[in-house]
């Protein structure tokens, strides 16, 4: 029994202590973002490798969820005579969930594997500590530009998301499920408000933070070897996944008081 | 110029330094010595500040640089270059980009100026025609002469070489050689050299360090310990392993 104990203390010991750590990241790399100088050309090549690289996976994502979830809404909604109201149940519910969840876990894993990888190399192969003995202040030359790039991507990538989930939902509806175009569009207009957009914006800039700070921190940290970066870009993946799964729980419902849903 | 005292350090339950007591004075060389996992690569990491120890004091300049937080480094290590055993080069810059990297984020904004003094690098480090080389396509030969271009290119007071021959054919050994001792002659800078080759000791060292259980076992001139009677130096020197094939790591 006693071993059981020190087991799950130990293990609770080590995720507070991993959680520290990320936090005592994020809050250098906020310090240094006020306090130091961008380098404007890491970051503008940051905002190439996130953002413009990622614009390909995020239109798929959202083309193919708006699609889908679509043509389901419109297979149950008909069967009740609200066929029309599928619009407004697409819109909503990509603006304040699919949206911002889906292209998280899409850049979780295409940006978040790399950054990890990429800092965990540099790591393993000395580079850092080259850095360091160069003067220059790992977190100021590695995680600022990437952590700023991610703050202002993520928004951007998770409106494209949006926007590409809602008319291919249209299209679906309108020309392949035969639903009223006037109707369709008078009640996704109604039902979709100007705050449901700002939820599922406000949700990419949390896991832009999220993700940029657990796969750094996986990189920085990564062991000796191959076999510590390979598992340090696992686990960025895994963990930048899970973090933006249970946080949006708690961002909905957060965000529900600012921002509730539905017409008022 | 540095001075070590009582420094100490433990990883995990070994003991890796236990006591190391050193002083290198302004523009000499020193060549710290001693068998493979003896602490030295881990004393010249201390050195920079790359790694902290348990106890003891490392004073540079006149500052002790233990306990300072990585930030307050950044001025003492502007003063020191490193060449690290691997070299450690920025894999996904060119060669050029290397050697000019130290100077762009010290403030040099002048192309101009930048080309310059890496032009100048690249002679001294025999490398003319490479520049546009990215790392994976040098000889490890390159590669040490990049890393060391980079490491003195911002003309620091001391360079710390980490193993500057380990792995390279004699003929490259000595051009790394010729480089330390030119290092010292054209720019007057101080050297630590971490080695086992002893020949490279002999060649580019005023003084030599035998590194012996965490501790600095012998400390003189490369003529006293050549001329030494201490079984322990004798085997060193002569490369007899006797019984033992441990090695500490």
């Amino acid at each position: 029994m006693v071993r059981v104990f020190n087991a799950l203390g130990a293990a609770f010991m080590a995720f507070f202590q991993y959680l520290g750590e990320v936090v005592l990241l994020a809050a250098d790399t906020f310090r240094s973002l006020f306090t130091r100088k961008l380098r404007w050309k890491l970051f503008l090549n940051q905002i190439v490798e996130i953002g413009l690289l990622s614009q390909l996976v995020v239109v798929i994502t959202g083309g193919f969820t708006g699609a889908v979830f679509s043509a389901q809404t419109f297979f149950q909604f008909n069967k009740i005579g609200m066929g029309s109201a599928t619009g407004a149940v697409v819109s909503v519910a990509i603006c304040r969930e699919l949206g911002p969840v889906l292209t998280a876990l899409m850049v979780a894993g295409r940006v978040g594997a790399a950054m990890s990888a990429e800092i965990g190399t540099m790591k393993v192969t000395e580079q850092i500590d080259a850095l360091r003995a160069l003067a220059v202040y790992p977190t100021d030359y590695l995680v600022v530009p990437r952590a700023l790039a991610m703050m202002v991507s993520m928004p951007l990538l998770v409106a494209e998301c949006i926007a590409v989930g809602i008319a291919a939902g249209y299209f679906i509806a309108i020309f392949l499920l035969e639903v009223n175009g006037t109707y369709y569009m008078a009640n996704m207009v109604r039902w979709t408000r100007n705050r449901d957009i700002i939820m599922g914006l406000s949700k990419a800039f949390c896991f832009g933070i999220l993700i940029v700070f657990i796969s750094c921190h996986k990189g920085l940290t990564a062991r000796e070897g191959a076999v510590g970066v390979g598992r340090a870009t696992t686990e960025a993946v895994v963990n930048g996944s899970l973090a933006v799964l249970i946080c949006n729980f708690f961002l909905t419902m957060l965000l529900n008081i600012i921002y509730p849903a539905g017409y008022q | 110029m540095i001075a070590v005292r009582d420094l100490a350090k433990k990883i995990g339950q070994q003991e890796i330094l236990c006591g190391v007591n050193l002083d290198v004075a302004r523009g000499e060389t020193l060549a710290i010595i001693g068998r493979s996992g003896g602490g030295k690569s881990v004393l010249l990491k201390h050195l920079v500040g790359l790694m902290q120890p348990n106890t003891g004091e490392i004073w540079i300049e006149g500052a002790n640089i233990i306990g300072l937080h990585e930030r307050d480094l950044g001025a003492i290590r502007q003063k020191i270059g490193i060449l690290f055993q691997g070299a450690a080069l920025f894999d996904s810059m060119t060669v050029e980009e290397n050697i000019a990297f130290p100077l762009w984020e010290a403030g040099e904004r002048d192309p101009k100026a930048i080309r310059a003094k890496v032009r100048e690098m690249l002679e001294v480090m025999e490398l003319e025609g490479e520049e546009d080389k990215m790392p994976v396509n040098l000889s490890g030969g390159m590669k040490k002469r990049v890393g060391l271009a980079r490491a003195i290119v911002r003309r620091p007071s001391c360079i710390l070489y980490d193993e500057p021959t380990s792995g390279l054919d004699p003929v490259v050994s000595d051009s790394i050689n010729r480089l330390i001792r030119r290092l010292q002659q054209r720019f007057g800078v101080t050297g630590i050299v971490v080695t086992h080759d002893m020949k490279s000791a002999f060649d580019v060292a005023n003084h030599v360090a035998y590194l012996h259980e965490g501790r600095v076992y012998f400390y003189g001139t490369p003529t006293e310990f050549e001329q030494t009677t201490d079984p322990i130096l004798q085997d060193f020197l002569l490369g007899r392993s006797g019984d033992s094939i441990r090695e500490r790591s």
